[in-house]
């Protein structure tokens, strides 16, 4: 059986300062910007990874980039641990506090600090949520592309923590590839201005190495990043087929006819139920599978790549055919699968898992799941982004019982090694956090964790920024 | 020269390097050896031994390769698939005016890339993974071969662009695309720079999908598809994709320009010429004597910077990225100290010294100094690929 994951043993004299911390942290912050009451301190205590929680020993909610390099100076002279937090949206459990570490909230740091049209970039602040970048934007004809699932409230400060992805980045990549700069705080309190306007690094490419490393490396306060001109027009069309194997032989030929459609999402048949049920979005009942497939351009294009595109569906015994006619059709299409994770949410509890693999792989890593979960006598309803290969197997249990719970996290695990060992990763997008984090040896080497961990170690010695998280506990060294 | 053929052989040179703490000059091809400061090193560890394509499933849209292995090689089994890599690597030997096979390490190495890099990524957006030996003689694996990988620390980007400074690239996987079937090159006439800037941007802004911006002042002119492009500065913008597509994409695009100036249409081949030697830097090969600089500002500062230096030094220079990218020739003197105020005046972005003489390139430093926080950062890093520091002592600087 599964063990609980651990977190670090807390640090005694941390624990034992508490007062003296919370006093110091008064002088250092405004009073409506520390939170220290342990009932106020409640919300904080986890993120969307909700199996876990640990309340911290403050809340810092920081104004400017100042505020954040003096608490964390001040972190850092006595050995407090500190973990970052956007909007607390994390699926792995990167936001969850420990109860030694003071969070330090981006949440009060939310303006656009600048829409440059003629450059295409956008300047804000940390705690911007993503969307909004495309809603100030949008009225230009601009937009930001990485579009997690949550970006209604997911801050670009959590992107860039996580690398976030989203539906649309097979045709435009994913935050590192749309980040072009960031102001960021360091352990000790320096601030470090990586990239801006301009493209590529002018030496080491730091804001690589930054984005995704899960607030491990520092706090960044603002960001840049890459607008692009809104498409002309986007029109999704809907197959559903006989089975996952054909959906996924679809996929693969489409690709292989060298069309890159903006987004390819994949549901198996538990996956489309759900959804319906909840979005009534009108996916046919009767098929084992379902695609949508996403194009842009001008009307013209949109309907000669759509034409290629249902040819090879219909050389893959598509079933259903939905072409919409109208952006309310689009719209109706895209509701049932965007609903996905708050559909299953409310059928039964879930944990969403986040490996990919090699596009040949899927149909193979498909049967295998359901094998998993159905030895384990559990539900599970795949929906996924199928044009990169990055699955979200939603396991479905019940948390109220401790070993439906349990089973749930075996099932999890047994998927991200299949992933692995399918020529995979572990974790497409959602990041390590600390739901992944004592598989990592499954996916490295020590040599190469080894190194990664030194890599770190020149932003962090003494592993105070967010120290529970992506690498395993024992062997740090 | 050694030249290994082998992971385990790579990493028994380095282990016996790093004992003795003697340097090592590492290079792939060498063709790309005009990059940066001269490296203090006796004895040079090459890849080119170590050459073949491991993995390639164009459904898959991924590569993996050995290090070594021609760049050529690479880009005809792509051809054979109608695949390409997205970012366009540049080759150097004309610039640099060096001879060999570039490598497909080496292109990740120096992180090169070309026109398409300002709507499709550098080099390092469409690199997977790699294996590397590092400076303990460790084989490293970092990344993997799927396009999404978000697991543990980004070390693949970290070491595109390190110039053989943190590791001996050892093997790469990287994402591919179609290539294109069809493209058109909408060449607008006669527009001053600061013109020519304003009309890319406006481009840009337009859902035409341009994948290549550059502008052509006069004095380049006739380096360009044998002297063919019409009177005057050309302002270039090209179209790719299926046909039907580039053709209606066009259209739209042409009925703004035509109030703009004088246009000519480009296709095909003509098409793809032009966008190779913008790539290649076809105006500032072969004049080895004069210094060349490679400078990425934000787009709109890229005319305000050539004016502002034109006022103080003989130069030429013509524009890509939208402005933002500055392939700049100077007379004689390299005037780095000059370029570099007036970059950080204007906004900031960096110079690259592509091409100088030995005494130029023993004073100047080739990679733009970095601010004292960042140094000391990337110095720590350095530390913790290359204890020893054996790996291309100095070309990236003596700070790391």
């Amino acid at each position: 059986m599964t063990q609980p994951i651990k977190f670090l043993e807390p640090r005694a004299a941390v624990l034992s300062g508490r007062d003296r911390i919370i006093s110091d942290l008064k002088d250092i912050l405004a009073e409506d910007c520390l939170v220290h009451e342990p009932r106020e301190l409640v919300p904080f205590e986890t993120d969307a990874f909700v199996s876990y929680r640990r309340l911290p020993l403050a809340v810092a909610l920081p104004k400017t980039t100042e505020e954040v390099a003096a608490v964390l100076k001040y972190c850092h002279r006595y050995g407090i641990p500190v973990v970052p937090r956007g909007a607390g949206t994390s699926l792995s459990g990167g936001a969850i506090p420990q109860e030694d570490a003071v969070v330090i909230g981006l949440s009060k740091m939310s303006a656009i600090l600048e829409l440059d049209f003629y450059n295409r970039t956008a300047r804000v602040q940390a705690g911007v949520t993503n969307l909004s970048i495309s809603d100030a934007a949008g009225a230009e004809g601009f937009f930001y592309a990485p579009d997690p699932s949550s970006q209604l409230a997911c801050t670009i400060g959590g992107n860039v923590g996580m690398n976030s992805g989203g539906a649309h980045c097979l045709k435009y990549g994913v935050t590192t590839n749309n980040l072009l700069g960031v102001k960021m705080v360091l352990v000790d309190g320096t601030v470090l201005e990586l990239g801006g306007k301009h493209l590529d690094a002018a030496g080491y490419d730091l804001l690589a190495l930054v984005c995704g490393s899960e607030g491990q490396l520092g706090i960044v306060t603002e960001a840049t990043v890459r607008l692009i001109a809104k498409p002309e027009g986007a029109r999704p069309v809907l197959f559903g087929f006989e089975t996952s194997e054909e959906a996924g032989s679809c996929v693969a030929d489409i690709i292989g006819a060298g069309i890159i459609p903006v987004a390819i999402e994949f549901m198996d048949k538990p996956a489309i139920e759900i959804c319906e049920a909840f979005a009534k979005a009108g996916y046919p009942l009767d098929v084992g599978a379902l695609l949508i497939v996403e194009v842009e351009g001008s009307e013209a294009e949109m309907d000669a790549m759509l034409a290629d595109i249902v040819a090879i569906a219909k050389k893959h015994g598509v079933k259903t055919v939905r072409e919409c006619q109208s952006a309310m059709e689009a719209a109706a299409i895209w509701k049932g699968r965007k609903s996905a994770f708050g559909a299953t949410g409310r059928i039964a509890d879930y944990i969403c898992m986040d490996g990919t693999v090699p596009l040949s792989q899927l149909s193979y890593v498909l049967k295998k799941t359901s094998e998993i979960t159905d030895r384990l006598g559990l539900r599970v309803a795949n929906v996924f982004h199928a044009g990169d290969g990055n699955m979200h197997p939603l396991i479905l249990f019940n948390a109220n019982d401790p070993e439906d719970a349990a089973r749930a996290e075996e099932a999890g695990n047994e998927i991200l090694k299949l992933c692995v060992d399918a020529g995979g990763c572990l974790t497409g997008e959602h990041g390590v956090g600390i739901e992944k984090r004592d598989l990592m040896r499954h996916q490295y080497a020590e040599a190469d964790l080894a190194q990664q961990m030194a890599v770190r170690a020149a932003f962090d010695e003494g592993w105070l920024m967010n120290p529970s998280k992506v690498f395993p506990l024992e062997g740090r060294g | 020269m050694l030249t290994p053929y082998a992971e385990t052989q790579v990493a028994d040179i380095i282990r016996d390097h790093t004992t003795r703490k003697t340097p090592l000059k590492i290079i792939g091809g060498n063709t790309r050896s005009g990059f940066g400061n001269a490296v203090e090193a006796d004895e040079t560890l090459s890849s080119r031994a170590m050459s073949g394509i491991i993995a390639y499933n164009p459904a898959e849209m991924v590569m993996t390769v050995k290090a070594g292995t021609p760049l050529a090689t690479v880009e005809a089994a792509l051809a054979e698939n109608r695949q390409m890599m997205a970012f366009e690597p540049m080759d150097h030997r004309p610039i640099m005016g060096t001879t060999g096979e570039p490598t497909i390490g080496g292109v990740f190495a120096a992180n090169v890339s070309g026109p398409r890099r300002y709507v499709a990524g550098a080099a390092r957006d469409s690199l997977l993974g790699i294996r590397f030996v590092n400076g303990k003689a460790e084989v490293i694996k970092a990344g993997g071969r799927v396009m999404k990988n978000v697991t543990g620390l980004d070390l693949s980007k970290l070491l595109a662009g390190s110039h053989g400074t943190l590791g001996f690239l050892t093997e790469v996987t990287f994402r591919v695309l179609p290539k294109p079937p069809a493209e058109k090159t909408v060449v607008v006439c006669g527009l001053d720079d600061e013109a020519a800037t304003r009309i890319m941007a406006a481009a840009m802004a337009m859902s035409v999908e341009v994948s290549g911006a550059a502008h052509l002042p006069e004095s380049v002119r006739s380096h360009f598809i044998a002297g063919a492009l019409p009177e005057g500065p050309a302002t270039i913008l090209r179209l790719e994709g299926l046909g039907a597509s580039v053709e209606a994409r066009a259209a739209k695009l042409l009925f703004v320009m035509d109030r703009v100036g004088p246009w000519a249409l480009l296709e095909g081949e003509e098409s793809a010429v032009l966008w190779r030697q913008v790539r290649n830097v076809a105006p500032y090969a072969g004049q080895d004597a004069k210094p060349l600089w490679k400078v990425s500002v934000a787009p709109s500062e890229g005319h305000r910077l050539v004016a502002a230096l034109r006022m103080e030094a003989g130069i030429d220079a013509f524009y890509d990225w939208q402005g933002g990218l500055i392939w700049m020739q100077m007379e004689a003197d390299p005037e780095a100290e000059l370029l570099r105020g007036a970059i950080r005046a204007l906004g900031g972005g960096h110079a690259t010294l592509m091409r100088a003489t030995d005494a130029v390139r023993a004073t100047v430093p080739a990679f733009e100094p970095r601010p004292a926080a960042e140094a000391i950062l990337s110095a720590r890093i350095r530390e913790k690929l290359d204890p020893a520091g054996i790996f291309n002592p100095g070309k990236m600087g003596r700070a790391v």
